[in-house]
């Protein structure tokens, strides 16, 4: 998914080596992280938890995505639940840790942020290094393989496969804008204008996804998804995925001993 | 037998003047014809009209030998007449150039080894090969004209339907396409505003005026 506006790839079986995520099976791959997502978040043990993010890190490094471009992306879903961390300490009632400006923080409470800061980076770091190494096509193929709704599957599809031509006529009105002196400001001029590059952009839109019905039909389109891709879970598929279970379990075990002790 | 017969057609879009007003039209097996006009004239609402995208207000269109009136008897039509729409964005919906040119036959029920043979087929044809598994919208726009046609003679029709081929390609690509068009059995109504390109595809035009489609010459 990570590849949808990024051009730098343009063919779905890249020459050069893949790397070794990328070359198992897509479906495993959706499989393994749902599962992680699963078992890191019943995970609450620190140490466990530390195992979750380094087992994601680890899969960073074996997917052969860009580490700086992959964890600056991981950062900026850090941001959507920053204020929420640092709310949590002071919300949450138990022993006083610090006091700022009359408000405590409690220990109970900053090691609940922590425990979610850790699931949090851990869940979608892995998302992005199994699922996100993945051209958004073979992704939506996948998923269609693993029986998720057709409906759904098209939905994806046709929005990674059109996001780019919407974004190129928003590109181009915004140009012609420019051409024409607009500059963007806070008054009445600026917001009447950008309804309106809203407003072209949804008909242009919907008069497109007409015209690209009508082509689907002249080509025979009933309504259903025919795929071309078909999978094949190989040996090497098979001991990934069983390393993959068994550090999962190892994780629940940690999780497990500590909680009992 | 005509390919196509289109006899005294009259179309108007929904609160709009009528676009064609008695609009008359046969084509045989392996001819090619031009169809210009300005602007609106009503070119691709011809073509809609042919493969029933949109439907006559009066007038009948037989194609293939058969009347066609409702959506049901189009379902031949469209896969025995090749239309290849104006804008290939319109027409590369799937995320590769492969599933794209595999979409009509694995629709007409072929099984995904018989389309896959289609596509190395027609990619060869067209000598679009190396495009197989590109990514459709990182195409230029000369390779996006070429796969769409490839999307099209991957149905095997009988007759081909170019709206406005020709836009927004440079030289090299026009002079590629029309030795690709010259090569090609099939039957052509080719819309076209480019002279030239018109001559060396269909040299035999007709012109819409007025709502009626008269001899260009």
């Amino acid at each position: 998914m990570a590849h949808v506006l990024d051009p730098a790839q343009r063919a779905l079986d890249d020459p050069c080596p893949p790397a070794l995520i990328a070359r198992r099976d897509p479906r495993l791959r959706i499989v393994l992280a749902g599962l992680f997502a699963c078992v890191t978040v019943c995970l609450s043990d620190f140490a466990a938890l530390g195992g979750a993010l380094a087992l994601a890190v680890l899969a960073l490094t074996l997917s052969g995505l860009p580490p700086r471009r992959t964890l600056r992306r991981m950062a900026g879903m850090d941001g959507f639940i920053l204020a929420m961390l640092i709310l949590l300490p002071f919300s949450v009632p138990g022993s006083p840790l610090i006091t700022v400006w009359g408000f405590t923080a409690s220990r109970e409470g900053l090691a609940q942020a922590v425990q979610i800061a850790l699931r949090a980076n851990a869940v979608i770091l892995m998302a992005m290094a199994m699922v996100g190494s993945m051209e958004a096509a073979r992704l939506g193929s996948a998923l269609h393989a693993l029986y998720l709704p057709e409906r759904l599957v098209q939905l994806l599809m046709f929005t990674t496969r059109y996001i780019e031509v919407l974004r190129e006529e928003y590109l181009r009105l915004r140009v012609s804008m420019r051409c024409r002196g607009f500059k963007p400001g806070t008054n009445l001029h600026s917001y009447r204008s950008f309804g309106h590059l809203l407003g072209m952009m949804l008909v242009r839109a919907l008069e497109r996804s007409e015209r690209v019905l009508g082509a689907m039909k002249c080509r025979g389109f009933d309504g259903r998804l025919r795929v071309l891709d078909t999978y094949a879970l190989s040996a090497r598929d098979l001991v990934f995925g069983a390393i993959g279970v068994g550090l999962m379990l190892t994780l629940i075990g940690v999780q497990l001993r500590h909680g009992f002790a | 037998m005509a390919l196509l017969d289109l006899q005294d057609i009259d179309f108007a879009y929904a609160g709009q003047p009528p676009v064609l007003r008695g609009a008359s039209l046969q084509m045989r097996a392996g001819e090619r014809l031009a169809i210009s006009g300005d602007n609106g004239a009503g070119k691709s609402t011809l073509l809609r009209l042919i493969v029933g995208l949109l439907r006559p207000t009066r007038g009948t269109v037989t194609a293939f030998g058969r009347p066609r009136l409702h959506e049901r008897d189009f379902h031949e039509v469209r896969r025995r007449a090749g239309y290849v729409f104006q804008d290939p964005d319109d027409q590369l919906f799937c995320p590769t150039v492969a599933e794209d040119i595999a979409f009509g036959p694995l629709n007409l029920g072929l099984g995904r080894a018989q389309a896959s043979e289609i596509v190395t087929r027609v990619l060869d044809q067209l000598g679009i090969a190396p495009l197989r598994a590109r990514i459709t919208h990182h195409l230029s726009g000369g390779e996006k004209r070429l796969v769409s046609l490839a999307c099209v003679l991957a149905m095997e029709p009988d007759i081909l339907l170019l709206d406005e081929p020709t836009n927004a390609l440079d030289t090299t690509n026009v002079e590629r396409l029309t030795e690709i068009l010259q090569g090609l059995p099939q039957a052509i109504v080719l819309v076209t505003h480019d002279p030239q390109f018109r001559t060396r595809i269909a040299p035999g035009g007709l012109r819409i005026e007025d709502g009626r489609l008269i001899d260009a010459s």
